[in-house]
């Protein structure tokens, strides 16, 4: 554990690279992106931890960076939407229309990324589960499942 | 190989910059030195403003300044002109925006926003429509004869709440009633929902040194936001310049104009400097428009052959504390107030009434989702009195060529389409006939029900659109419209009708995503589902142009009659003779001779359309025709029913809609695949509900909820493709269709699982339970 009081100087690692950034204690992680890194690709959507358009990856898992402190990412890997690079989940949305605002999207694949890398086999239940995390107010949510679906079973290049 | 036209699946043209983080939506532009805005929001429904102390927050390091309604005492509205942009003398909804506070960041904003005491004096609470109307009933605003109405066809009562009345008199309704065999009556009770587009609400503004106004806003209306700015502060139109960028989902909550003039006044107060209010979901769910309420009276009669001949109806709208768009939801039910049933007699009121709950504006379906739940449940009703099929029951009234509509416009084939043709296709693909109520396994009954929609537009009579197109040197186009990107793609759309026109690869026409009032020609608004038909008008008078003058630099440079010529692939050629061919490469700059000489110029194309044959509706009687043509469909939802805990699950949902022609299939799938999912989510779970004090209860996505993944359907569409003539490749909106029926054929559905009438939404397990058990446990 370590400890800050008031504004500090941390280190933080996202996208692999390092960013020496000032921060307050309370600074949330999904503000540090977007307000010091320019990283917008991660929405704000309710700030609350309901809607998931803000999830990124915290050492390959998702989280909600709005709950989180951007104190907590020190020494983690963040992982963001602009750091995945040609990975198949983002072909596989364009193919089966799994957007159409896009706003949602950068949640929704990095959701999809982490899940395809964790749980290569899963059953229905666990895709279930994992993206009931995050909402969608475009689609039906059948594109997304099929986009996904479509990574899992290796039909994306 | 690129792909040429409409009827196949293209990829939308922003794919690539959607799915890694690229696109940039308007509270993704940030500077170091904007200003954030923040406002303080009403704590009461209904209350006098006795004192506002700004004294702390403005004092406090950061703050660049505090307003507060005295300090711009101006009223906006897009109909009615009732609403200040910050609460003045008195607050009408919990949550109406009262102070807004502007610091260097969002951190000093949030901290004096805190620091502002409000006094309030609480009044008496208009909490429904029904009370909205009682006799004695507190006003809302008690100034309305004051204020400015700026469309004529608005019918206020002054000295009540009801702000609009819209009227259909249509044949003798009182003596059909008279011959009817079989009646049925009912009263419906809908309540307000929200948008929750994914991006919530956010504006821009700054004033440079010439006074020139900048608004960048997630908007659907950007050159509403020019007239309505420049108008109350008496600005030129060309003096203010609205961009909007990629917009987060609209659904019709980012039609209307509400943050932008708190950005600019926040902007005026701080000599101009860029200053960006972005809404926090719980603003944005009540400080910012909502969805509609709706409480209905209806009463359907028909013969003993299951014919209609009457019918009669009373409409209250819960436009909320203010009237935004609420007239014109108001005529939207009115206009389509029969289904797409043919009935002679229709006697139909509907009423646009202030509340002290938040005010609504559009959203998708306009009105038409709960106006077909009210019809769509009837019909049912009526199959069940009547002992008939309730798919027959709609086969045998759907409105055909030679009937009219509520409004005496006469139905063609062209602008109607072919309902009954799809209302047999969703038979088939829901097995309708294998039974639509059936015992699966001891409590669980699986319930199928139908509805059918259809949807007009309302816009301006005179309501625009327009297009440019400019040549790169190596032959490729820009499209430039001024329509917004909020998710149907219909900027693809506009490139495919023009890569169809002009027989292009589709890939070599680029279309502008982002929309700036100064370059872009103005789109009315980004609305009503109306943006294949106008945009791709002008797109086609665009492209007639680029031809026409192709064609003439062609005709000199290949020394042959202009009516030889043909374009196609990029090149002008000459039809008898294709080997004989310019490549547009050599031709769209003008064209250079041999010799070095050059005539013409770059090729500028422009098309633009506006609507031509709308009609204010007569006051009286409702007659007018108030949008070109219609969309029709039919929808189903089959349900699993749990008689044991009063919950269900969703089977299967199904939508047949005749789309004139599909322009991009998978694309088309996906819009009207969404709109049933919101549609479920709108029968199922959404609503506010209020506490006493009209105080909204539901104001994060913590308590509003929304349906998820894993919670939906299995998705059957299919479409019926029945020409509209004078639509571009004779394609008919279906952006919102999708959503219409689908509450009213899950009531259907439940109301036969559960055997009792569902005539209110949502329809949540503790609602089956309280019907089923009269509440008590």
């Amino acid at each position: 554990m370590f400890c800050l009081k008031g504004k500090s100087l941390i280190t933080i690692n996202v996208n692999e690279e390092d960013y020496e950034l000032l921060i307050r204690p309370s600074d949330i992680l999904l503000d540090t992106l977007r307000n010091q890194l320019g990283l917008t690709g991660a929405k704000p959507g309710c700030n609350n931890g309901d809607c998931g358009t803000c999830t990124v990856l915290v050492n390959g898992w998702p989280v909600k960076s709005c709950l989180m402190l951007t104190a907590e990412a020190v020494g983690k890997k963040i992982t963001t939407v602009e750091g995945l690079k040609a990975a198949p989940i983002q072909k596989a949305f364009i193919e089966q229309f799994a957007f159409q605002c896009g706003y949602c999207t950068s949640g929704f694949l990095m959701v999809c990324h982490a899940l395809a890398g964790i749980h290569p086999d899963p059953p229905d239940i666990v895709i279930d589960e994992w993206l009931q995390s995050n909402i969608c107010r475009c689609t039906s949510y059948e594109e997304i499942g099929t986009a996904i679906r479509t990574v899992l079973d290796g039909k994306i290049e | 190989m690129g792909s040429i036209g409409v009827g196949k699946t293209v990829i939308r043209k922003e794919a690539w910059e959607k799915v890694t983080g690229q696109a940039k939506y308007t509270d993704d532009f940030i500077s170091n030195h904007i200003l954030t805005a923040q406002m303080v929001t009403s704590t009461y429904a209904h209350a006098k403003i006795q004192n506002i102390d700004i004294s702390s927050a403005s004092s406090l390091p950061g703050v660049k300044a505090v307003l507060t309604g005295e300090d711009y005492p101006v009223l906006f509205g897009q109909l009615i002109e009732d609403h200040p942009p910050l609460a003045r003398d008195k607050v009408r909804y919990y949550g109406e925006p009262v102070a807004l506070v502007v610091a260097d960041s969002a951190f000093t904003a949030a901290k004096a926003a805190a620091m502002i005491h409000v006094l309030y004096e609480p009044l008496p609470v208009i909490n429904s429509p029904l009370q909205a109307v009682d006799t004695n009933a507190p006003l809302v605003h008690e100034k309305m004869i004051m204020y400015q109405i700026v469309k004529e066809d608005i019918y206020p009562n002054y000295d009540t709440n009801i702000c609009d009345q819209k009227k259909i008199r249509k044949g003798d309704a009182e003596k059909a009633f008279e011959q009817c065999d079989v009646i049925v009556e009912a009263a419906f009770h809908l309540p307000q929902s929200d948008h929750i587009a994914m991006e919530t609400r956010s504006a821009q503004a700054r004033i440079d040194a010439s006074g020139t106004v900048y608004i960048k806003s997630a908007s659907q209306s950007p050159f509403s936001i020019k007239k309505i700015i420049s108008k109350i502060f008496h600005l030129d139109q060309s003096k203010v310049i609205v961009e909007v960028p990629f917009v987060g989902g609209g659904f019709g909550g980012k039609a209307p104009v509400q943050l932008e003039i708190l950005a600019y006044i926040a902007s005026a107060a701080v000599g101009g400097r860029a200053v960006r209010l972005t809404n926090s979901r719980e603003n944005d769910i009540v400080s910012s428009p909502c969805r509609m309420g709706l409480e209905a009276k209806l009463k359907l009669g028909a013969s003993k052959d299951g014919m209609l001949q009457s019918v009669q109806m009373k409409y209250l709208v819960d436009t909320g504390a203010y009237s935004d768009i609420g007239p014109t939801l108001t005529k939207a039910i009115i206009v389509d107030c029969t289904g797409p049933y043919k009935i002679d007699n229709v006697h139909c009121d509907a009423f646009c009434v202030y509340t002290n709950h938040p005010y609504v504006t559009s959203y998708r379906g306009f009105s038409h989702a709960s106006s077909a739940f009210c019809i769509e449940r009837m019909m049912d009703k009526l199959a069940q009195k009547l002992n008939m099929d309730p798919a027959e029951l709609r086969y045998k009234n759907a409105l055909c060529p030679g009937c009219t509509s509520p409004t005496q416009v006469k139905i063609t084939s062209s602008n109607f389409g072919n309902l009954n043709s799809c209302i047999l296709k969703l038979k088939e693909i829901i097995n309708w006939s294998e039974g639509t109520r059936m015992k699966v396994e001891e409590n669980i009954i699986r319930a199928k029900g139908m509805a059918c929609l259809w949807k007009t537009s309302n816009s301006p009579t005179d309501a625009v659109s327009g297009v440019f197109l400019t040549f790169n040197p190596d032959g490729t186009i820009n499209l430039n419209c001024g329509c917004v990107e909020y998710g149907p793609s219909m900027k693809t759309t506009a490139a495919q009708i023009l890569s169809e026109k002009l027989k292009m690869d589709i890939n070599h026409i680029s279309v502008n995503m982002d929309v700036n009032t100064k370059y872009s020609p103005e789109h009315w608004k980004t609305v009503a589902s109306m943006t294949t038909y106008m945009l791709g008008r002008a797109v086609l008078r665009a492209a007639e142009d680029v031809i026409r003058q192709l064609t003439s630099i062609a005709a000199v440079a290949l020394h042959c009659p202009r009516e030889d010529l043909e374009v196609a692939e990029e090149k002008v050629y000459v039809r008898h003779d294709p080997s004989l061919f310019l490549p547009f490469k050599e031709l769209v700059h003008g064209y250079k001779f041999l010799n070095g000489n050059a005539v013409f110029g770059p090729i500028l194309g422009q098309g633009s359309f506006i609507m031509n044959d709308l009609n204010i509706l007569d006051q009286e009687t409702g007659k007018g025709k108030s949008g070109p043509f219609w969309t029709v469909g039919a929808q189903a939802v089959e349900i699993e029913y749990n008689k044991k805990d009063y919950t269900y699950r969703f089977i299967k949902a199904a939508t047949v809609i005749d789309a004139g022609r599909v322009l991009n299939p998978k694309m088309a799938e996906g819009l009207i695949k969404g709109g049933m999912c919101m549609g479920l989510g709108l029968g199922s779970r959404e609503s506010f509900s209020y506490d006493e004090e009209a105080r909204v209860l539901d104001t994060s996505l913590r308590t509003y909820k929304v349906m998820h993944f894993g919670e939906t359907p299995e998705y059957l569409v299919s479409f019926i493709e029945t020409p509209q003539i004078d639509a571009p490749y004779h394609a008919r909106g279906i952006a919102e269709h999708g959503i219409i029926g689908i509450p009213a054929a899950l009531g259907n559905a439940l109301s036969l699982a559960a055997q009792a009438e569902f005539d209110e939404l949502p329809l949540v397990p503790e609602t089956i339970w309280r019907m089923k058990t009269g509440g008590i446990l």
